[in-house]
């Protein structure tokens, strides 16, 4: 009698285990649900008078955003470190079309060179580190190219750039600007609707990089191609020649870096492991929660 | 897990069945056309192929820019060079009467040219800019015999994907693919800014290819192979720059 009741009750144990776990997954979390609601990459504060008032985390970034986050910063560490590398090679700038070691520069890196040819004033000469350094970065802007173009062309098919990334008109006006600025250089602490939502300089400076700086960075280093420039002769004459596209491209990179250096600034100011795990797992605290 | 349904099973495998092919169609054109550059292994092969085969359907028959006779670079720049060997040495003291271009591979009538010779065939010249990988460039005016005049003189056959060139000096050798070696702007050059091109710039015979960067444009050149494929040379990379972790295309 005792062993036919056990028997039974362990086979009704494993009927909802298997129950539990061979539900669809759509039937089998809706628990789970409401604790993370999807709402694609669009802005979220979730109302606390729904049914999320007891949820504790919810969705920030969509998975494409993280992915393409992620990628364009490795690509960019390695963009980095290989123009670098690149660059102390020859560590002059010029102006217009040509130069050499023979012609007058627009400035010089006060730092050694990795050729012994270049006048640099220092003693002695740096390894050559060329030949990985171009693979590398012609490499790393394949991919961010690639990279930046899906999540600009999904950008638009989502909306996730008009919603997400296009300021509001009202805070474009002079008033809101200034009262942004205000706040930043009052060192305030970010509200809690900005881990939900960007705000409107945090808008303006992504849409410049998305826009301006990555495309410009683009062409400058394209119309430094000899093959490019021989289909496409505008792409370099509209700057002023190939040197004029070297230094430019070197100056478009030298805004991206002080762009990185802010940006990871202000993630850190704002909370550095909760901004993180927003763009790494795509959740955020809904709660006050602080780092 | 979750639950796989018939419907994705089938469109997750025409999915992998297109792809596929469509690789299998990719592989076939990139042999086609040589879009595939011959260091295409490794972890960099992804961004070389991308760019050289975007470039050579960019850029098949599209001319580097020229400039004007005032835009040529005053004093001319010389990039370093290596101490020169003993068999430069000895050719140079008898004023390269000696020097000879030999041409042999996939073609009809292998030969071999004096500089009097490639000085017979109608000079052309070109005002283009030579750039370093480094950074620094200079313009200077190129005058020789068009590649594709001696490339016509020997025959070479259809079937040739790449013309091979060294230079006197050892370990010093490029090639470049037939959409380069026919371009009517890749030179045999004896000649710089109205005079003879001087040993400093890679006289007496430099191989200038003005859409790559100036490492392509190898300088004192003895000897150029015609071919169907570079597996045979060096360490099958297509020449010496790979060998040494330099990219084969220089176009950029």
């Amino acid at each position: 009698m005792n062993g036919s009741v056990a028997t039974i009750s362990s086979c009704l144990l494993v009927t909802w285990e298997l129950n539990g776990s061979l539900l669809p997954p759509s039937k089998r979390n809706v628990r789970a649900k409401w604790y993370h609601p999807r709402v694609g990459d669009s802005v979220c504060v979730p109302s606390s008078a729904s049914a999320v008032q007891a949820a504790t985390v919810a969705s920030r970034h969509s998975a494409l955003v993280r992915i393409t986050h992620w990628i364009t910063a490795l690509c960019f560490l390695a963009l980095l470190v290989s123009g670098a590398e690149i660059v102390i090679s020859h560590p002059r700038f010029y102006w217009g079309e040509t130069g050499n070691d023979l012609t007058p520069t627009l400035f010089k890196l006060p730092i050694p060179a990795s050729r012994n040819l270049v006048p640099t004033g220092y003693g002695y000469v740096l390894p050559d580190q060329n030949g990985w350094s171009r693979y590398l970065h012609f490499q790393s802007a394949w991919i961010v190219i690639l990279t930046g173009l899906l999540y600009v062309i999904s950008g638009f098919v989502t909306g996730h750039l008009r919603k997400s990334l296009l300021p509001d008109r009202a805070d474009l006006s002079w008033r809101a600007l200034m009262t942004s600025i205000a706040s930043h250089l009052r060192f305030e602490r970010p509200s809690e609707a900005e881990a939900w939502s960007y705000n409107v300089l945090q808008r303006l400076s992504y849409l410049s990089v998305i826009f301006v700086l990555f495309p410009f960075v683009i062409w400058t280093g394209l119309a430094m191609s000899p093959a490019f420039v021989s289909a496409i002769p505008a792409a370099v004459n509209v700057l002023g020649g190939q040197q004029s596209a070297r230094t430019l491209h070197f100056f478009v990179s030298l805004a991206l870096v002080l762009f990185l250096l802010v940006h990871v600034g202000m993630v850190w100011f704002a909370g550095f492991w909760s901004r993180m795990r927003a763009m790494i797992t795509g959740r955020a605290a809904i709660d006050t929660e602080r780092t | 897990m979750s639950k796989i349904s018939r419907r994705k099973l089938i469109t997750t495998g025409i999915a992998a069945a297109a792809g596929v092919a469509g690789l299998g169609v990719a592989d076939r054109i990139a042999q086609k056309y040589v879009l595939v550059p011959p260091d295409h292994g490794g972890i960099y092969g992804l961004g070389e192929t991308l760019t050289y085969a975007s470039q050579r359907l960019l850029t098949r028959h599209s001319l580097a820019r020229e400039f004007t006779r005032s835009q040529i670079s005053k004093p001319p720049f010389a990039n370093e060079i290596a101490p020169l060997s003993e068999e430069f040495k000895r050719l140079q003291a008898g004023g390269f009467a000696d020097w000879r271009l030999s041409v042999n591979g996939m073609v009809a009538r292998p030969a071999s040219f004096t500089l009097a010779q490639l000085k017979s065939y109608p000079a052309q010249s070109q005002i283009t800019m030579v750039q370093c990988e480094e950074g620094w460039s200079y313009i200077a005016e190129w005058i020789g015999v068009p590649l594709s005049r001696i490339l016509q003189a020997v025959e070479v056959h259809p079937q040739a994907k790449y013309v091979i060139y060294f230079s006197i000096e050892p370990d010093w050798w490029e090639s470049i693919d037939m959409a380069d070696a026919l371009h009517p702007q890749t030179f045999l050059t004896y000649g710089m800014n109205g005079d003879e091109l001087p040993v400093s710039s890679g006289g007496p015979l430099r191989l200038r290819v003005s859409r790559q960067l100036g490492y392509k444009s190898v300088k004192f050149i003895t000897h150029l192979t015609v071919t169907d494929g570079l597996k045979g040379f060096g360490k099958g990379l297509g020449s010496a720059s790979p060998e040494g972790g330099y990219a084969w295309y220089a176009g950029i």
